[in-house]
């Protein structure tokens, strides 16, 4: 039959036909299930641990937690560096819809200078994409209070709370207590060094200068972390795991900073600087050097105009407490007199007639007295007491250049204190081989002559002054200054130990009593600070000095008048009370103020005064006034 | 008399409104999946459940009133649902609406209207009456014709663009034609054909979006939080999955929104990361299970066009799960083909199940259609 002209179909074999081509689509089907299988076995085995990996890379993010870093306490507790929220405004340039509009409305919402919208695109240049760029360092309640209200509007913007250092007490203590301030490159590289990158991931401050660079290790403490679950927006769902930050110890100083204070009020912005230590165990009671700074400045970043201010020609950001390099002069002539005495070259009964002028046989020069007619016969007690240049010229020559340094190094002149404070210079001790390291000049006996009255070359820098002075009244026993005191753990000090250096021996014991006796009469008999000292209730003893800064020619009498204030002499005093039982030594340097007993020596006082207004001393003999002459008339104090 | 002989008691509630029980049970077991799938993945929105709810109503509503129309019906109405779809789609090129980039909708005052929907089952409806018109396996020149009519809506949707849908009509289109009996030479002769004609489609068919896609899919690291991203965050959510999965709500990958479009084309991956290879296993399961139904339907339909019909509506249905899930587990390129019946809304919905309706109306008037 035709094929074209069937009009009924062949049913069957269109069935048979559909049902073959339709068991092969079903392969078909299966193949692809096959194939989806296979893959996703793949995927969910094969592959199973690097996928969850992954999974668990994307979701669980490890962020360290800064520790809150250690309180500082004076030695009376209280506090001078703590910690307060500091708000910040942060923003992340990506999210924000339309940045200039952004930072255009934050600016006239929260009055944000242009100055702060350039350092904001400086900023954002450094920082990577998504991360905050900080636009405002310092938010106060107002301004958080007027940013929450229309955060809404603000797309990418936030307000960071933090703790952030504050030193209640502004330029009280910044040269000791130094300051915090925002980790810079430096930092970090040293850190990365040190190997406690790790542990500063997530802290934003860092010790710069004085107590809190010194200790910082003790007041940073050690990052936490917390083991969170994040979005795609990196926003935290839960927190997973949490091991707390271990916070920065608690320290507490040997300051008083009722001292500080005292020091601030009598200096007035005057450049000079004073160092007390408690000479028992080294502990530094005051350190303040004048001009000072509100440290808070650098905490939350100085700006340049602030900045610029402090680099003014008195120096405040110089620590002249430890940095200062000063000519001793007169102030080291009971050091001197010991090493006189220890060598021989004097004995306590040696007498001198002083006629004012001092001459070596065949040289012209004439070195003089202060007093220009002379103090008549003198011994060492009264050369020290009136501070006769003098003997001490005399005494200098015989002894000679090498046994003065010897004598002075065994103090620790020229050399670091080892102060907790890297801030610390080491001075000039003038010995034949320094001076021709330094100055490529050979040593006169001139030299040496003026050596005598703490004069040619030699520097001291003030906590060096304090140091020898407490190996002095210690007859010998030398004590490393230390400003901090101890470690506060629930609520008490765990002190540290006292640091000492090997002790400086002598052959006769009782030369020390003759230096102290000395230092006594200086206060206390006719001496050159009994008028500062008149009517303390304390016994004190002391050295003053006046520190030519520029030489005068001889024959030549110094005039004030004639020089400029820079060159004016620096006035000095180096004291501790009280006599039998010493509590406190001090150093004061009072720059191109004139007369150690006129200037350096009432602060002295005022000092004291203050340190030992709670304490009362069993009746003593005391400068009640002084007599016609200038002799004083002593006086019994009498009982209320 | 003579039906309750033939039909047992059990079945006639679902003989009178014309459904196939088991098709109609493997369709609502994968709805529920997808109820559960999309309550997980859509952050736990009960909202989300609603409105899916109701569009699996409106398109159950659609597959039922589909179902009862006769087969005979679609025979004579295939003809002008395939010129009224192409003058639609003419009209979609020349005053059709664009959205992001494509034009692929047609306002129609109330709604939109996508009418490459119609073609999913004007194609195969107009290839199974065209080729069933003649004795099976039909001639080759009736084959070119079949895909002349393949070809004229492929390329209008292609030119929208829309080349997932296109492609996947054209398989539709082509599914007829092997069902039908096009021989096996003329097949590899198409296959070494359309291999030749790749590049020809890459260099002047193909958009920069739609090339940049298949580059993505090539290496989907090179650029791994840009277009690599939703591939590669896919690929973690499935493998991170494991054999036993997450466990249901519990997908790290979709509840903290690592993973994008994560309630509709992407949901197989919500799956696969909370269910695991299980999960996935007994997913295609079910799957498996309609498509057989399916076939068997088609198989013992009474005449080629139903056969036909059913059969290509059945093979194209796993053709889009197969893209799915190829695409989201990284073995295709990302096209926008939702998991069929599990994805949350879409219009496409409705299409599918009028589709499994022909399928239910095949399956149940077979009988009566003996009889006439």
């Amino acid at each position: 039959m035709p094929s074209h002209r069937v009009t009924i179909k062949d049913h069957t074999a269109e069935a048979n036909l559909f049902a073959r081509r339709a068991v092969i689509g079903l392969l078909g089907v299966f193949i692809m299930i096959g194939m989806v299988i296979s893959n996703l076995y793949y995927l969910q085995v094969t592959r199973f641990e690097d996928y969850q990996t992954r999974s668990n890379g994307n979701r669980i993010k490890i962020l360290p937690v800064a520790p809150n870093r250690g309180l500082i306490y004076d030695r009376n507790g209280v506090l001078l560096a703590q910690n307060k929220p500091v708000f910040s405004l942060q923003v992340i340039p990506e999210e924000s819809k339309d940045l200039d509009q952004t930072l255009k409305g934050l600016q006239t919402l929260l009055s944000i200078d242009n100055e702060d919208i350039e350092d904001f695109h400086k900023d954002r240049k450094r920082i990577r994409r998504f991360k905050p760029v900080t636009l405002l360092n310092r938010l106060n309640q107002e301004q958080v209070a007027i940013f929450s209200a229309s955060q809404h509007k603000y797309p990418g913007v936030s307000v960071e709370a933090r703790l952030g250092r504050h030193y209640p007490y502004k330029g009280a203590l910044t040269h000791v207590l130094g300051y915090v301030a925002k980790i810079d490159k430096k930092d970090l590289q040293k850190l990365t060094e040190a190997g406690f990158e790790a542990n500063y991931a997530a802290t934003y401050d860092i010790g710069k200068r004085g107590i809190e660079k010194y200790h910082e290790e003790l007041l940073h403490g050690k990052v936490g972390y917390q083991e969170v679950e994040v979005n795609n927006q990196g926003r935290i769902i839960r927190v997973l795991n949490f091991s707390p930050p271990t916070p920065g110890q608690d320290i507490v100083l040997n300051l008083d900073v009722e001292l500080q204070l005292e020091a601030e009020k009598q200096f007035a912005g005057q450049k000079g600087t004073v160092v007390a230590m408690d000479p028992k165990d080294g502990g530094i009671l005051a350190l303040y050097s004048s001009p000072s700074y509100d440290p808070n400045l650098f905490v939350h970043g100085i700006s340049s105009k602030n900045y610029k201010k402090l680099l003014i020609n008195s120096r405040p950001l110089f620590n002249r407490a430890t940095q200062g390099q000063y000519p001793p002069a007169s102030t080291v002539k009971p050091l001197l007199a010991l090493v006189g005495l220890e060598e021989g070259v004097i004995t306590p009964e040696s007498r001198l007639y002083d006629n004012g002028k001092y001459k070596l046989k065949n040289v012209k020069r004439i070195w003089r007295d202060h007093n220009l007619w002379g103090h008549g016969w003198v011994d060492v007690t009264k050369s020290i007491e009136v501070s006769c240049d003098i003997f001490f010229y005399d005494m200098a020559y015989k002894l000679g250049i090498d046994k003065i340094s010897e004598g002075m190094y065994k103090f620790g002149f020229g050399d670091y204190t080892g102060i907790d404070l890297h801030e610390e210079a080491d001075g000039f001790m003038p010995s034949r081989g320094s001076v021709r390291a330094q100055y490529n000049r050979a040593w006169y006996h001139g030299d040496t002559i003026n050596l005598g009255i703490g004069q040619s070359y030699w520097t001291v820098t003030p906590v060096q002054q304090v140091q020898a002075l407490g190996t002095l009244i210690n007859k010998g026993k030398r004590i490393i200054p230390q400003v901090i005191r101890g470690k506060m753990l629930d609520k008490q000090i765990i002190e540290e130990p006292i640091k000492e250096r090997r002790p400086l021996e002598i052959k006769n014991e009782h030369n020390w009593d003759v230096i102290l006796d000395a230092m006594y009469g200086t206060v206390n008999r006719k001496g050159s600070a009994r008028k500062a000292f008149t009517g303390a209730h304390y016994i004190s003893a002391g050295k003053t000095g006046t520190a030519q800064l520029v030489t005068i020619a001889q024959d030549e009498k110094y005039d004030a008048s004639k020089l400029s204030k820079e060159n004016h002499d620096n006035a000095m005093y180096v004291g501790y009370a009280p006599y039998d039982n010493p509590q406190i030594t001090i150093t004061i340097v009072l720059e191109n103020a004139g007369h150690g007993g006129a200037q350096a020596a009432p602060i002295a006082r005022k000092i004291m005064d203050n340190f030992f207004k709670d304490q009362t001393f069993p009746e003593h003999q005391v400068i009640q006034s002084l007599g016609p002459d200038g002799s004083p008339i002593y006086t019994k104090e009498e009982d209320e | 008399m003579l039906r309750t002989k033939l039909e047992p008691n059990n079945r006639s509630f679902f003989n009178k409104i014309h459904c196939d029980g088991p098709l109609l049970m493997g369709l609502v077991v994968l709805m529920v999946v997808g109820l559960f799938t999309i309550y997980s993945a859509g952050g736990q929105d009960i909202n989300l459940i609603q409105r899916q709810l109701i569009r699996l109503a409106v398109a159950l509503g659609v597959m039922i009133v589909v179902a009862q129309i006769p087969t005979i019906t679609y025979q004579k109405v295939s003809i002008y649902f395939y010129i009224v779809g192409i003058a639609m789609l003419i009209a979609v090129l020349v005053v059709g609406v664009s959205s992001k980039g494509a034009q692929r909708w047609l306002d129609l005052g109330i709604t939109r209207f996508q009418p490459s929907e119609i073609m999913k089952l004007a194609v195969p409806m107009m290839v199974a009456w065209y080729v069933s018109r003649f004795n099976l396996p039909p001639k080759l020149i009736h084959i070119l014709a079949g895909f002349g009519l393949v070809a004229v809506p492929t390329l209008l949707i292609a030119k929208q663009p829309d080349l997932g849908t296109s492609l996947l009509i054209a398989s539709s289109g082509v599914f007829a034609l092997f069902l039908a009996g096009m021989s096996w030479k003329l097949i590899s002769f198409i296959a070494v054909a359309a291999s030749g004609f790749t590049p020809i489609m890459w260099y002047f068919l193909m958009q920069d979006y739609q090339k940049q896609r298949v580059l993505t899919f090539l290496n989907p690291e090179s650029d791994p939080l840009g277009s690599g991203y939703h591939i590669i965050q896919s690929q973690i959510a499935i493998g991170s999955g494991g054999t036993q999965g997450k466990g249901w709500l519990q997908g790290t990958q979709s509840q903290l929104e690592f993973l994008p479009e994560r309630h509709t084309d992407f949901i197989f991956a919500v799956f696969s990361e909370e269910f695991g290879l299980w999960g996935v296993a007994g997913l295609l399961a079910i799957y498996a299970f309609i498509v057989i139904r399916g076939m068997l339907i088609s198989i013992r339909a009474q005449d080629a066009f139903s056969k036909i019909l059913g059969g290509s509506i059945t093979l194209t249905f796993f053709v889009y799960v197969f893209v799915n899930m190829g695409m989201v587990s990284g073995i295709l390129p990302v096209v926008g083909v939702p998991l069929p019946l599990v994805s949350y809304g879409g219009t496409s919905m409705v299409t599918l199940l009028a589709g499994f309706g022909i399928l239910m109306a095949i399956s149940t008037q077979k009988r009566i259609m003996s009889r006439v």
